[in-house]
């Protein structure tokens, strides 16, 4: 058995002189589908956003592969994280990510947007990278919106480009940041089938979500996030359905309150 | 009750054309060399570093606060006297105006990169692409789109304000007409031709823009997001 293929280990980050989760601890194995619950404002996106450097996490380290990323160094009293530039990018070339509000990129067509990590970070001649791109594009029910720019795209589709696009640079792990929290309702669900169609391909992912449904369906794991970092996990049924501590039961009452 | 008389303006055309010839020559060397100035200027006002930007920042400031009049002064006067350097008037012109265009030039720049949505770097940034990367492939086409309309206009200033190297003997069009006004004594015919001559070039070019507004307005982006 292969060692975990990402962990977080003590792993913190401040906004200022406030904390926002520390001392978080998380080994991903390969295939795990983890759920990242919390009240808004709990740190949900900030540790995603950490494991691709999107933000600097201020303390501890995440380990890719069995590889720590970044070098530590003595510095005064304590240790100081830094991070080649050059190492954060090929990082993020392992780790897809999807974002809420889809960023695709409005000037250029769907397929380019898909296109455009093969082409400029891996180097891929473009009559190699386009039908690679359409595949993706394919394998998320869109090839027919190759040349179409995304200004005419409705939000499910503009997601399920954004997730071609993550695909297309065949990551090691997908993280999903509130993919469905920007969409109309009624386009929430293709979005939900296409992330639970790669769930079936045994994908490892890591999905912020509000869908606690959705989470409770797809998850091997669910992670609820309170009080500055890891506050419940376990398998679906344990967090969602039975959980043991008070502020997790106060989240998943709420949710659930509505449900009929 | 004055008498209107082209003929001797018509018989010296071709020396407005000369004028012409140098005015879009200089207007050409200004915006060619004043894009990339302003870019670079904006670009290390933005950086983030202080040694780059707090430079970038002063030429900026300085030449858009002072008239361009005393910038083509202090090169065209001025530097020979501190750096010991020959200086034409074709010289000072095409320095003061790329340097002046720069400076506006990054502030366009500027506004317009600055208005790219944080996501789109972001978005970037998570497929691996370097900061330059970024910068070229996913910001500045955005940013470029959105300061196209700042730009012309800001060109269209450009050529006005070269009229002014007239005054250090380089031969635009406005030097051109008065010494034509002084040759044939018919001043109002004379500048009313050069007149009429930049409104015709402006407006051509001005065309032209709206033109190529209208292209990349075609080509996506701009149809809302």
């Amino acid at each position: 058995m292969a060692g975990p293929v990402l962990s977080l280990k003590g792993l913190g980050k401040r906004f200022g002189a406030s904390p926002v989760f520390s001392g978080v601890d998380l080994d991903v194995a390969s295939g795990d589908r983890i759920a990242i619950i919390g009240a808004s404002g709990s740190g949900k996106s900030t540790l995603l956003r950490c494991i691709n450097f999107l933000e600097r996490p201020d303390e501890g380290r995440v380990i890719l592969g069995g590889e720590p990323v970044g070098e530590a160094r003595q510095r005064g009293g304590g240790t100081e994280m830094r991070y080649d530039e050059r190492a954060l990018n090929r990082l993020r070339q392992r780790v897809g990510m999807v974002f809420q509000q889809f960023n695709l990129f409005p000037h250029m067509t769907v397929i380019a947007n898909v296109m455009e990590g093969l082409v400029t970070v891996k180097r891929i001649a473009r009559d190699e990278a386009r039908p690679k791109a359409l595949a993706e594009l394919a394998r998320v029910g869109l090839a027919d919106k190759a040349e179409a720019y995304p200004a005419h795209l409705s939000g499910g589709q503009k997601q399920r480009v954004a997730i071609a696009r993550a695909l297309a640079m065949e990551p090691e792990i997908l993280l999903f940041d509130e993919p469905t929290s920007a969409l109309d309702p009624a386009l929430v669900g293709e979005v939900l089938n296409t992330i639970q169609s790669l769930a079936e391909d045994g994908r490892t992912m890591l999905l912020v979500t509000h869908e606690i449904g959705f989470a409770y369906h797809m998850a091997t794991r669910v992670i609820f996030l309170a009080e500055g970092g890891i506050y419940e996990q376990g398998t679906p049924d344990e967090v969602l359905k039975a959980p043991r501590r008070p502020l997790t039961q106060a989240f998943i009452a709420g949710h659930r309150r509505f449900n009929f | 009750m004055y008498s209107w008389n082209f003929a001797p303006v018509l018989a010296n055309s071709d020396l407005l054309l000369a004028g012409l010839w140098n005015t879009l020559a200089l207007t050409f060397v200004a915006l060619a060399g004043g894009l990339p100035v302003g870019l670079a200027l904006a670009l290390a006002r933005l950086s983030g570093t202080r040694s780059l930007s707090v430079p970038a920042g002063i030429v900026i400031e300085v030449f858009r606060t002072t008239p361009p009049l005393v910038q083509l002064f202090w090169f065209y006067f001025g530097l020979p006297i501190v750096l010991n350097v020959e200086m034409t008037p074709y010289l000072a012109a095409a320095l003061t105006f790329t340097i002046q265009s720069g400076a506006f030039f990054a502030e366009i720049f500027r506004a317009g990169i600055v208005s790219v949505d944080k996501g789109q770097r972001e978005a970037a940034r998570a497929i691996g692409m370097s900061s330059t990367q970024t910068m070229a492939r996913i910001v500045l086409p955005q940013a470029v789109k959105r300061m196209f309309p700042a730009m012309m206009e800001r060109s269209i200033e450009l050529m006005k304000t070269t009229t002014l190297v007239a005054t250090v003997s380089y031969a635009d069009l406005l030097y051109q007409a008065n010494e034509l006004a002084q040759k044939t004594f018919r001043p109002l015919e004379v500048f009313t031709a050069a007149a009429l001559i930049y409104f015709v070039t402006i407006s051509l070019f001005s065309a032209l823009g709206a033109l190529v507004e209208r292209r990349m307005a075609a080509s996506g982006e701009m149809a809302a997001r």
